[in-house]
């Protein structure tokens, strides 16, 4: 009875790590040809176009969103202690440290990382990208690079201005329905803030850019199969770019927090 | 033969776990010469392509260009082999976020670093070599016919002036009346250009209007090679049953009752 089961999970086991394995050799192999020349210029400002720029309102939309149902969440459970006043304090610190660049990469995971997969893989079931290596142009260098570069740079910026944003939301919530003081609630803000909560929000923005231009790339490039396969791709992309986003969130605010 | 050929392969086999796609193959194309492959779906004939051309790996065998044994080559070298190559894909395989003309310059541009103004000059010198007009240039794809996208296909091929072209399917999906202009097109190009050239096709109009030799490849393995002139008399059973187009003979294909 239980050898079926474990057969199960040794399958599973091989293929996970086997799944890891493959996913690694593509991104040592990714980042190598990102940093040698020739680069792309158009490619990596299109995607950072891409990535960045289309990607601000849905951003923006859920950064002010968050700001504003933290500032009001804080309120219902700190009003039952008295502690009112730390209601920016709340919202700066999880803003920059947590909910800035894990809902940001969230989003762009959903909206990016979606795209990559489906327009590369698209590209792998025409053989695009076999025309790519044909024409003497390396499609890692070409395709998957710019990406990567343009998701390392652009996510850090993006939960910058999601930052800015969720702050005001809170900000707009603390003065206009919570009676707060404006002046009082910006400098409750603004003295509380460390570099380090900003430092390392940005931090994981840069590593979560890179990881889901990766798993976008990853799965497109190696769809097959046709529309099915694409449509797949599409999938795995955002739900391994997600998993892998909380994963690393743990590492990385252990590594900055963790006494 | 193999000391004047353009590309030589010898004992090359690939498999994908267990279906042997080739087992063994031996071929010499000699330099201007049109070398047109046949074979049923299923066959291998694109998996050759793409053994030849570095996009697949075959797992044992030796594939020379020039007399360069390029199995096993890195990233540079097979850049470098890849230049004397042109590739006409199945279904065009243009891409499909550039105009016209940015994909027929796209080579020059992007591999041989000319200037952007030059290379849509050629692209537009390249478009009307295979009857389209600079106009076309403007357009994406997505918007012309299968006939226009092949034409597309061909101009980009032959944009960097290549030493090999190879077709994959070039007349697939087409009318006879397009295939045939497509067919001319490729004889003329091919001429114009000296170039050596592999098609793989199941269009025996096709092969017999672009191919001076015909190898047919059977359950990966190339069971009979000749030239044209000699198809009708290959005196093999199977060549016989596929270039007429019968249901019976020796190859059987695997068809489920219903």
């Amino acid at each position: 009875m239980n050898i079926p089961l474990l057969t199960v999970l040794g399958r599973m086991s091989l293929a996970f790590l086997e799944a890891t394995g493959a996913v690694t050799a593509f991104a040592f192999h990714a980042v190598r040809q990102a940093v040698q020349p020739p680069y792309y210029r158009r490619q990596i400002v299109s995607q950072m176009l891409e990535i960045g720029y289309y990607s601000l309102p849905v951003v923006g939309l859920t950064a002010i969103f968050t700001g504003m149902v933290l500032a009001l969440q804080s309120y219902t459970g700190f009003a039952r202690f008295s502690a009112e006043s730390a209601i920016p304090n709340v919202v700066v610190v999880s803003l920059t440290r947590e909910l800035g660049p894990v809902l940001a990469s969230l989003m762009v995971a959903g909206r990016i990382g979606a795209a990559i997969a489906a327009e590369i893989g698209t590209m792998r079931v025409t053989e695009q990208i076999d025309a790519l290596t044909t024409l003497s142009t390396d499609p890692f260098k070409y395709l998957v690079a710019p990406r990567l570069i343009a998701g390392i740079v652009t996510l850090p910026i993006l939960v910058l201005v999601a930052d800015i944003i969720g702050i005001l939301g809170g900000f707009l919530v603390g003065v206009y329905k919570l009676d707060f003081n404006d002046a009082a609630y910006l400098r409750n803000t603004i003295d509380f803030l460390q570099f380090q909560d900003v430092f390392s929000g940005l931090v994981k923005a840069a590593v979560f850019g890179f990881l889901i231009t990766l798993m976008g790339c990853y799965h497109g490039y190696t769809s097959k199969g046709g529309a099915q396969g694409v449509g797949m791709a599409t999938t795995n992309a955002v739900v391994s770019a997600s998993i892998l986003i909380f994963t690393f969130n743990y590492f990385i605010t252990e590594a900055f927090f963790a006494r | 033969m193999s000391a004047t050929a353009k590309i030589a392969l010898r004992g090359v086999t690939k498999s994908f776990g267990p279906k042997k796609v080739l087992q063994g193959i031996d071929l010499d194309v000699a330099p201007g010469e049109s070398m047109v492959v046949i074979g049923g779906s299923g066959s291998g004939k694109s998996v050759l392509l793409k053994c030849i051309l570095g996009l697949m790996a075959p797992d044992h065998g030796s594939i020379t260009v020039d007399g360069e044994e390029t199995v096993g080559f890195n990233d540079r070298n097979r850049a470098r082999v890849m230049r004397k190559f042109g590739m006409l894909f199945q279904g065009g395989a243009l891409f499909d976020s550039l105009r016209v003309w940015e994909n027929v310059a796209f080579g020059p541009i992007q591999s041989d670093g000319m200037k952007a103004d030059e290379a849509r000059e050629v692209a537009v010198a390249k478009l009307g070599a295979v009857g389209l007009g600079r106009e076309i240039g403007e357009l994406f794809p997505s918007e012309l016919s299968g006939g226009m996208q092949k034409r597309v296909a061909l101009a980009r091929a032959i944009a960097r002036e290549p030493e090999i072209i190879f077709f994959d399917e070039p007349t697939t999906g087409l009318d006879p009346i397009m295939a045939d202009v497509i067919n001319d097109l490729i004889v003329k190009c091919v001429s114009d250009l000296g170039a050596t050239a592999i098609s793989i096709t199941h269009d025996m109009a096709s092969a017999r209007k672009i191919g001076h030799r015909i190898g047919m490849l059977y359950e990966g393995r190339l069971i009979w090679q000749g030239p044209v002139t000699d198809i009708d008399r290959s005196g093999n059973a199977h060549v016989d049953q596929f270039i007429h187009g019968r249901a019976e003979g020796p190859i059987r294909m695997q068809v489920r009752k219903l």
